[in-house]
């Protein structure tokens, strides 16, 4: 049977339908949900055996990209999540997706806490790009974490768009880089494959380290700035027309519904 | 910082900002902590403070200015929303109400700088407060409206008193509509309401009726040899031109003509595809933000009333030089530097957040767009086929679904058919505001969803002149009762008058059948979307409003929508150089290289990648063909395609878009037919079929009540019929603005040149065969293929070389048509490596473009041309650059035949652009100079 995939849509989700395209091509069943009708039914969850918080603007960024929809995450939704990500099932966070998995505390260690409680800081943040603007652009990425379900045994690079203004990935001191270190699942990479080191657009947000995703200490959870589900068929390469093709975003997807069909 | 020193604040050494949130309720320190550390900041980027209002008086650095700003009350404060309903979320209590703001430290400069700097660049007093040190709020209020109702009399006016009424009201009505107006309430033996009064102002303004199109207009030649008669007299211009283009051409492939809220064409089986533009430029003028971003709003929703799904949208602008003198800015005008990156900024705010593509569009330049910006804002959709449903039913309920309504865009559909002036800002501020993408995302969820469900009869959307054009449309069939204390207000004291004009974005009105509105409700309620219901359609054949029960509106559909008196109008044909073709010898003497450059550095010519980079053009998976191409993707594509996700097979859209206000100075019938020529020509260059290809028209004129405007608008519409009859290409939409002009304080008025924006829409059987302009590899060779007739009117050469040269603007060949179609066989055939068109600056620039794409020479060799700068740099419509293998040399001759093609040169390893005629070097500039010129606008 093919695994099912629970694709959330919040206030303000838009690459739900490129995900739902890539988890289809990858062959997973996925479904969309609004978030309202998950809240009416929290045992929806249970019958899924893939998690994604796709791409968009929840709740317009306001406050912080993905930082209301954090809020409603672990307003409703604390066990649920917390039991999704600790069965080891995979989850995957892309753009919004993965700035509310931190906002959340999901990402960098399973630190989801309810939103009545203290305030929490992980140390961690997306925040805004170095150049101080959205902006849309292909980048390639090197898949490095073997830990990693969804980069594991990936060989070649990733080439695929990012589309984002809040993606600058930083951490609160230096010490902290070394604690997450072993969780870098992506990197920007020039088309050769070495590290950006920092250059604009190879790097194109400013992260520490050329960090484009980090997975969790367990490897099941990914969250990742770039949009591989916008790179799944030739045609959308940005040089097909020059006969280049190749390095697709599938084999993420194809990954993560690979071990979604052992669970 | 750099926009301040662009603005010539040159002292100024720092500018810190903080945002301001103001929170208003019993707050304890701990409830502020925990509403500071989890909701407003990030606590690894940002540290926060807070105080009880008053402050303390605030100890400044020395040299330093305290400016702080805030949104006017109306304003809608999406944030300020999301604070209350988060803080309730976060259990914390006692938070009534909230609004933010933004703190500015300026340093280096006096306070009288400060407040010049705080109104020309930190807050725009069309939406927002300011003051030096610290602000007052305003916070939102709740409350319900006014009532107030007040009566008009108009029935013992006389002609000057009627005109006055109208001038107050701003209402933009004429003497013949308002005595139409009185006649109708001397019959009906009272007066009207205010309520009446405005919702005819404003069924009938030029943004609902295109007044001036539809009139009755004595056109008259100043010149005997002219190409039309000497006195013409055109019923309805777009009637005579436009529409008559689309009938004549009768393509079976058109679903829906200038009818619907958006032109509709066949995709394949299964579905539809929709494409509108809309111009937002009075409201992009005073509020560059919010007017451009309202303006993208507008043009969805427009998709979403034909009831698709929109997949793409374009946007087109023009501004005045961004490097304007600002002391010679016309009163009340905002620079032109403000004004592009608000609009850029609202453009990228809607599309971005509400998740479409914005793939097409283009930027002009001129002085004359200094106080009248345009601002296109175009939208594509896809349906399945034969489910948009457009009768509604006696009975049906009335039901808005979307945003509330509020003060805001009153008196728009009117204010935009007025000239500007100073005071225009203040006056109209009402008429302008922000939008809010993520509601109108929610429209789209539940809108498909229902129409797939089929739960409405018919939908339509508000945009100007709110529910009283979308309601009064829909029922102007049949007839409607409306019920305004049911419409849900954002905050206090609206007159009835201003519910039912306001414009208030992110709203649509259905007619539902009233036992589908709890299954519509169900679904408005899982994507948070409000849903109420106003009233009922009844068979009544007139338009019955209520406040709390008490009629406020009462008036006859036929008069309401029929009453119009046809306005009867003059236009001027003055004298055009292009009625005799006129080529001028011994041009100026000029370094070609150097012209080169400094055309491919002029705004209109270089590269947009600033701007193009911050929209998304790649949601929704489906864009094969992107703005920006080529090797390091920095060159210019010719067209969009997109591959619709959810269709079968490998068919694509194609998007392009042709406008050139410089040939529109000097001759608006060529202009018309030449930027109809660029659309077709810029689809079918990246493979579009030319045989379905649909334009749509967008005029933006000055004053038409003036003879000459009116009469360039006539030719241009006229150019219009004949280029879509030449090509075969049916308009299938179209709008008009009229009246881009701005009365200065000098006493002298700035109008634009007569601007026509045309944008296609066509279509491709294969996505995988689609051609960009980047050159491939290194041997190819390159045809120059098309009538081939450089000239120098309206020409880019003559700006960057500041010398008028009396020439007329290229004409359209007649086999142009042909070329077109045969340059398809080719790319069907797989033998066109790349195409690009040949426009702004000519073969020189088209030939750059492509090295730079390709990141790879050209040398160009010819015994066939005598005058280098005219081939290098004259204009001609109908031609292209076409790169093709040696191999395929035979093929693709036997493809063009007989019809006008020349091989120009081959594509070379070497980094460097090289042009040889008669054996001589008359160019030779290396690639990397090229890329400097044009990744550096002048």
């Amino acid at each position: 049977m093919k695994p099912r995939a629970l694709i959330l849509q919040a206030h303000g989700t838009n690459r739900d339908l490129d995900v739902l395209n890539a988890l289809t091509l990858a062959g997973a069943d996925p479904i969309g949900v609004p978030l309202n009708e998950l809240r009416n039914r929290k045992t929806l969850f249970r019958d899924f055996q893939l998690l994604v918080f796709p791409g968009g603007f929840s709740y317009a960024d306001a406050l912080g990209a993905g930082k209301l929809l954090a809020l409603d995450l672990t307003s409703y939704f604390v066990d649920e999540i917390s039991a999704f990500v600790e069965s080891r099932k995979p989850v995957i966070g892309i753009c919004n997706g993965f700035q509310t998995l931190v906002k959340a505390g999901i990402l960098p260690r399973n630190n989801v806490i309810a939103s009545g409680d203290h305030p929490r800081n992980d140390g961690v943040t997306l925040t805004f790009n170095e150049q101080g603007h959205f902006e849309c652009r292909w980048v390639m990425l090197k898949p490095v974490s073997q830990k990693c379900i969804w980069t594991k045994g990936l060989g070649e690079f990733i080439t695929c768009p990012i589309a984002h203004g809040e993606g600058n990935f930083q951490v609160d001191s230096e010490c902290r880089i070394s604690d997450i270190e072993e969780q870098i699942a992506l990197t920007y990479i020039w088309a050769d494959g070495s590290p950006a080191n920092g250059e604009y657009p190879i790097n194109p947000n400013g992260s520490i380290r050329d960090i484009a995703g980090i997975c969790n200490p367990q490897g099941n959870v990914l969250g990742l700035m770039p949009h591989p589900e916008n790179h799944i068929f030739d045609y959308q390469h940005p040089c097909h027309t020059r006969g280049e093709t190749g390095n697709s975003g599938l084999k993420i997807f194809e990954n993560g519904v690979k071990y979604a069909a052992q669970m | 910082m750099s926009d301040a020193r662009a603005l010539g604040f040159n002292d100024l050494r720092r500018i810190t900002c903080k945002d301001l949130y103001f929170i208003e309720g019993q707050l304890s320190q701990e409830t502020c902590r925990q509403l500071a550390l989890k909701l407003l900041i990030d606590p690894v980027t940002q540290t926060c403070s807070w105080d009880e209002l008053p402050a303390l008086p605030f100890v400044l650095e020395p040299d330093t200015v305290m400016i702080e700003v805030s949104f006017l009350p109306g304003v809608t404060d999406p944030v300020a929303e999301q604070i209350i309903r988060a803080a309730h979320e976060l259990g914390l209590e006692g938070i009534h109400r909230a609004t933010t703001g933004t703190r500015y430290m300026v340093n280096g400069v006096d306070q009288a700088t400060a407040k010049k700097l705080a109104a020309r660049l930190l807050a725009n007093t069309v939406i927002q407060q300011w003051t030096i040190g610290e602000i007052t709020p305003s916070f939102p209020e709740e409350t319900e409206s006014s009532g107030v109702v007040e009566s008009i009399p108009v029935r013992n006016l006389n002609d000057a008193e009627l005109l006055a009424v109208s001038k107050n009201r701003r209402a933009a009505l004429d003497l013949a509509e308002m005595c139409a107006i009185q006649n109708y309430f001397i019959n009906e033996q009272r007066d009207p309401s205010d309520v009446e009064f405005e919702t005819i102002a404003q069924t009938w303004s030029e943004h609902c009726v295109h007044k001036t199109f539809r009139a009755k207009i004595d056109i008259q030649c100043s010149n005997p040899e002219s190409r039309i008669s000497n006195i013409e007299t055109v019923d309805d211009l777009i009637h005579t031109y436009l529409k008559s283009a689309t009938d004549e051409i009768n393509a079976p492939w058109v679903i829906s003509a200038f009818v619907d809220n958006a032109g509709i064409i066949d995709f394949d089986d299964e579905f539809e595809v929709s494409f509108k533009v809309e111009t937002h430029n009075h409201p992009s003028a005073v509020e560059p933000f919010g007017g451009a971003n309202t303006g993208v709003g507008g043009v969805i929703r427009d998709v979403l009333g034909v009831s698709a799904k929109p997949i793409a949208n374009t946007d087109v602008l023009c501004f005045g030089p961004q490097n304007l003198n600002p002391n010679s800015l016309p009163d009340g005008v905002l620079h032109p530097r403000r004004i592009q990156s608000g609009v850029v900024s609202g453009v990228q705010d809607y599309g971005n957040k509400i998740g479409i593509p914005t793939v097409n569009g283009a930027i002009a330049y001129d002085e004359a767009y200094t106080a009248n910006p345009l601002v296109f804002c175009g939208c594509v959709g896809i349906a399945p086929k034969g489910m948009h449903r457009k009768n509604p039913e006696v009975g049906d309920r009335v039901i808005v679904l979307g945003g509330r309504t509020g003060r805001d865009g009153l008196r728009g559909a009117t204010f935009s058919s007025m000239t500007m002036d100073a005071q225009t800002g203040e006056v109209s501020g009402a008429s302008v505001q922000i939008g809010d993408p993520i509601t109108e995302k929610g429209l789209i969820d539940v809108v498909t969803r229902a129409r797939d469900l089929s739960l409405y009869h018919a939908i339509t959307d508000c945009g100007a002149g709110g529910l009283s054009s979308a309601v009064g449309e829909m029922a102007s069939s049949i007839g409607v009762e409306v019920e305004l204390a049911n419409v849900r207000l954002k905050y206090p004291g609206l007159a009835p008058w201003e519910i039912w004009l306001s414009e208030a974005q992110e709203r649509m009105v259905l007619a539902v059948p009233s036992q589908n509105v709890p299954a519509l409700k169900n679904l408005s309620d899982t994507f948070d979307t409000e849903l109420t219901d106003i009233g009922e359609f009844t068979g009544s054949r007139r338009m019955v409003i209520k406040h709390n029960h008490k009629v406020v509106l009462d008036l006859n559909n036929e008069f309401l929508h029929e009453g119009i008196p046809q306005r009867q109008l003059k236009a001027v044909v003055s004298n055009q150089l292009s009625l005799v073709d006129t080529t001028v010898h011994g041009l100026p003497t000029i370094s070609i290289k150097e012209t080169l450059l400094k055309l491919l550095a002029h705004p209109n010519i270089a590269s947009k990648a600033e701007v193009i980079r911050i929209y998304d053009h790649e949601v929704q998976g489906g864009t094969v063909i992107k703005p920006l191409t080529g090797v390091e993707a920095d060159a210019p594509s010719d067209a969009a395609v997109l591959k619709p996700i959810g269709t079968k097979g490998t068919r694509g859209i194609v998007l392009s878009n042709g406008m050139n206000p410089e040939y529109g100075k000097q001759d608006a019938y060529r202009m018309a037919i030449a930027v109809v020529d660029e659309a077709i020509r810029n689809a079918v260059a990246v493979g579009a079929d030319p045989k379905r290809i649909a334009i749509l028209d967008n005029f933006c004129w000055g004053d038409s009540l003036r003879p000459e405007t009116l009469g360039s608008l006539a030719e241009a519409a006229r150019g219009c019929r004949d280029a879509a009859l030449l090509f075969h290409t049916p308009f299938i939409s179209g709008k008009d603005s009229l009246n881009n002009e701005y009365l200065g304080a000098d006493g002298q008025r700035h109008a634009i040149p007569p601007t026509l924006l045309i944008s296609a829409m066509g279509l491709i059987d294969d996505v995988n065969q689609a051609v960009t302009m980047d050159l491939k590899e290194a041997d190819n060779d390159i045809y120059l293929i098309g009538k081939f007739q450089p000239m120098f009117g309206g020409s880019h050469f003559s700006i960057i070389t500041s010398q008028a040269i009396n020439e007329s603007v290229p004409d359209v060949h007649e086999i142009t048509p042909k070329v077109y179609k045969a340059l398809h066989q080719a790319i069907l055939s797989n033998l066109i490596r790349s195409a690009h068109d040949l426009s702004e600056g000519g073969l020189a620039v088209a030939a750059s473009e492509m090295c730079i794409g390709g990141r790879l020479g050209m040398k160009i060799e010819s015994n066939m041309w005598n005058d280098a700068v005219r081939v290098l740099f004259g204009e001609s419509t109908g031609t292209l650059l076409v790169e093709v293998r040696k191999h395929d040399k035979e093929k693709f001759l036997s493809m063009v035949n007989d019809l006008p093609l020349e091989w120009i040169g081959t594509v070379t390893q070497a980094n460097k652009l090289d042009v040889f005629i008669h054996g001589f070097n008359v160019l030779n500039v290396s690639l990397s100079d090229l890329i400097a010129a044009w990744n550096t606008p002048l």
